[in-house]
């Protein structure tokens, strides 16, 4: 947005040692995009949190293996300590383990519930957009129709009526899981479509299009080989935003006591157990809180330095 | 106008009935059979149940069952809930009030917010003002309203022990005390919603504003001779609240799914926390009902959002 920190044109550009000295050294756009991100401060210390916090996710299971279902009644809600750094829960279970672990199903179901709304939201796009007349009208009227379409009841009412049948079909997590991402991703493509429309209603009538369809590419090969490459920026900055609110999703629904099952401790639901015990052990709901907030924030600023860097329009 | 107003009014019903549709087909996608219940009743024979099925249509083709459906819920036939075996649309009318009063006065204070921030912000751009503002309103939008309710409940309900985190219908004071005692206990779920609102708008409008005051007709009212805040209030805002409004409009949804989070964390008594005792008491009645209602919401506030639309932008009432 246009909030950020302002790359200017006089920026100084990658040192290229080979360059001629009089021609404008070659820049690719990725190095462009590169050189673009980093002026974006905050976008680059957050990607560094960011990838901290993938990196714990990831592999601190591995380094801290303590369980994350040992119940240890001598030490229920107990504050952080060096046994427990993030202290334990009700049942002394032990809170940096089962955020380590919940951090993984957090971040998994963000990133496959962007996925899901990234490709629906391409196609539907890609398709009003090259379409254009009757099809791009119907695909429109149905993209506002889910734009006004209240998120959070219907997602509890699709949960409300597939919970148990799928549970039944493919196992309680991974049944809940494939429920959530479908659903999420479900709800989200609408903007998605939305901007790869209007990126294909300005780049068909460009001239390179133009040339590529007089040289004789077939509808396909233009969309997939020249349109949508360039309408690329726009839908990772979307991509990433995306995959903020598809985490908030999750942890809001877990929050309600409507998402994965209590022995799967993703953030929110770790939130959800701690939210009684608020006055005992605020630790248990500060910590889980945190890391959702912080891994939304830095996702957020990602984004916004993404934008800077990717939507050339924007930058002066 | 008002030809203006009878069309977006016809453009709303097509969209009412879509909705209409995705949640019938949600529902008939979903498996399970309202009668399962009576299947494993002993007491309840084969025979009786399939005769109930056939006098309720439920193996009547899906379009006439969608029809009937419809009618009953245009007639305000609602169906009663399984649960508290009160009729559905007298329970949502009881919630709806507090409901309404908690999601309006949290968007007054959302504006509160946003309008001043955001124009201050946009008139001095990158300045230290500018991204003070613009930090905090990442961290805004940032921070889920489950995590600011809790936050809330530790500090000022537990920590300063100054406001009350339930919220109670039945209050035992009269006159001011009474409104007192009212006020205490909606600051905090209107302050939750109002402040994440507030930060996603501050930077539509700061964006909005941004993208106005660089047109000449804003040069040529300064170089008039007037005095930068009417330059400012009347010429800019008006016209850079027009872009603000659609996207407003389109935040609207997840309005109503942070009404429904702060409404279960302060125990609100309105139809989203309704929903939510709904679904976990296997509820369908009510459910249905109250995710139609929200949907309805959210269709008349995209309505009054044009009309203030047609109202900032007169252009647009008359095409």
């Amino acid at each position: 947005m246009a909030g950020s920190t302002p790359a200017s044109a006089t920026a100084d550009g990658p040192p290229l040692a080979a360059s001629a000295a009089a021609s404008r050294p070659l820049v690719s756009p990725w190095a462009e995009a590169w050189r673009r991100f980093r002026k974006h401060r905050l976008a680059v210390a957050s990607a560094v949190i960011l990838f901290l916090i993938i990196l714990a996710v990831l592999f601190g299971p591995l380094i801290w293996t303590v369980p994350i279902d040992e119940i240890d009644f001598r030490a229920r809600l107990q504050g952080p300590s060096w046994e427990h750094p993030l202290g334990t829960d009700d049942l002394g279970q032990d809170l940096l383990a089962r955020m380590l672990y919940g951090g993984r199903i957090s971040l998994a179901v963000g990133c496959a519930a962007m996925l899901v709304a990234v490709l629906i939201g391409t196609t539907v796009g890609a398709v009003a957009g090259i379409a254009s007349g009757a099809v791009d009208a119907a695909l429109m009227w149905v993209t506002d129709l889910f734009l006004s379409l209240p998120e959070l009841p219907l997602l509890l009412l699709v949960i409300y009526l597939f919970r148990e049948p799928l549970r039944a079909l493919v196992g309680p997590k991974m049944g809940i899981f494939i429920l959530i991402v479908a659903v999420i991703g479900g709800f989200r493509w609408m903007p998605v479509a939305r901007l790869v429309r209007a990126q294909f209603f300005s780049l068909r009538e460009k001239e390179f299009v133009e040339a590529a369809r007089a040289l004789g590419a077939s509808t396909p090969r233009l969309v997939v080989r020249h349109i949508l490459p360039n309408a690329l920026g726009p839908v990772i900055v979307a991509a990433t935003i995306d995959i903020a609110a598809a985490i908030i999703a999750e942890s809001t629904l877990s929050f309600l006591g409507l998402g994965f099952p209590p022995d799967v401790p993703t953030w929110g639901r770790l939130l959800y157990d701690a939210k009684d015990q608020l006055d005992f052990a605020p630790h248990w709901a500060l910590f889980p809180g945190l890391a959702i907030f912080l891994t939304v924030l830095t996702i957020n600023f990602v984004g916004d330095g993404l934008r800077d860097a990717l939507d050339p329009r924007r930058v002066v | 106008m008002t030809h203006y107003l009878i069309r977006r009014l016809l453009i709303a019903i097509p969209s009412v009935l879509g909705i209409s549709v995705i949640l019938f087909t949600v529902l008939a996608l979903a498996p399970g059979d309202p009668f399962e219940e009576l299947a494993t009743n002993p007491a309840v024979p084969p025979e009786v149940r399939l005769q109930l099925r056939a006098s309720l249509g439920l193996d009547d083709p899906i379009h006439v069952r969608y029809f009937a459906w419809l009618t009953s819920m245009l007639r305000g036939e609602w169906g009663f809930s399984f649960v508290s075996r009160v009729d559905v649309d007298e329970l949502i009318l009881q919630r709806l009030p507090t409901t309404l009063i908690v999601i309006g006065s949290s968007q007054i204070v959302a504006l509160a917010i946003a309008l001043p921030v955001g124009i201050l912000a946009a008139t001095r751009p990158y300045s230290l003002f500018d991204k003070i503002a613009n930090t905090l309103a990442f961290v805004g939008f940032s921070l889920p309203t489950f995590f600011t309710g809790l936050l809330f409940i530790l500090f000022f309900s537990i920590y300063l022990d100054w406001l009350p985190f339930v919220y109670r219908t039945r209050i035992d004071a009269t006159g001011l005390a009474w409104l007192w005692e009212h006020v205490k206990q909606t600051v905090m779920p209107v302050m939750v919603l109002g402040l994440f609102q507030g930060a996603a708008w501050t930077r539509f409008v700061r964006s909005a504003v941004l993208d106005v005051i660089r047109l000449d007709y804003v040069t040529t009212a300064r170089a008039k001779g007037l005095p930068e805040r009417v330059v400012i209030t009347k010429h800019v805002v008006r016209n850079a609240m027009i872009p603000v409004v659609t996207l407003v409009a389109l935040q609207m949804p997840s309005v109503f799914g942070g009404a429904i989070v702060t409404e279960q964390i302060f125990r609100v008594p309105g139809i989203g926390s309704l929903l939510i005792s709904a679904i976990l008491a296997n509820d369908t009645p009510v459910i249905m009902a109250v995710t139609f209602v929200f949907a309805c919401l959210v269709v008349f506030f995209n309505l009054v959002a044009d009309i203030v639309y047609g109202w900032l932008d007169p252009r647009i009432s008359y095409r």
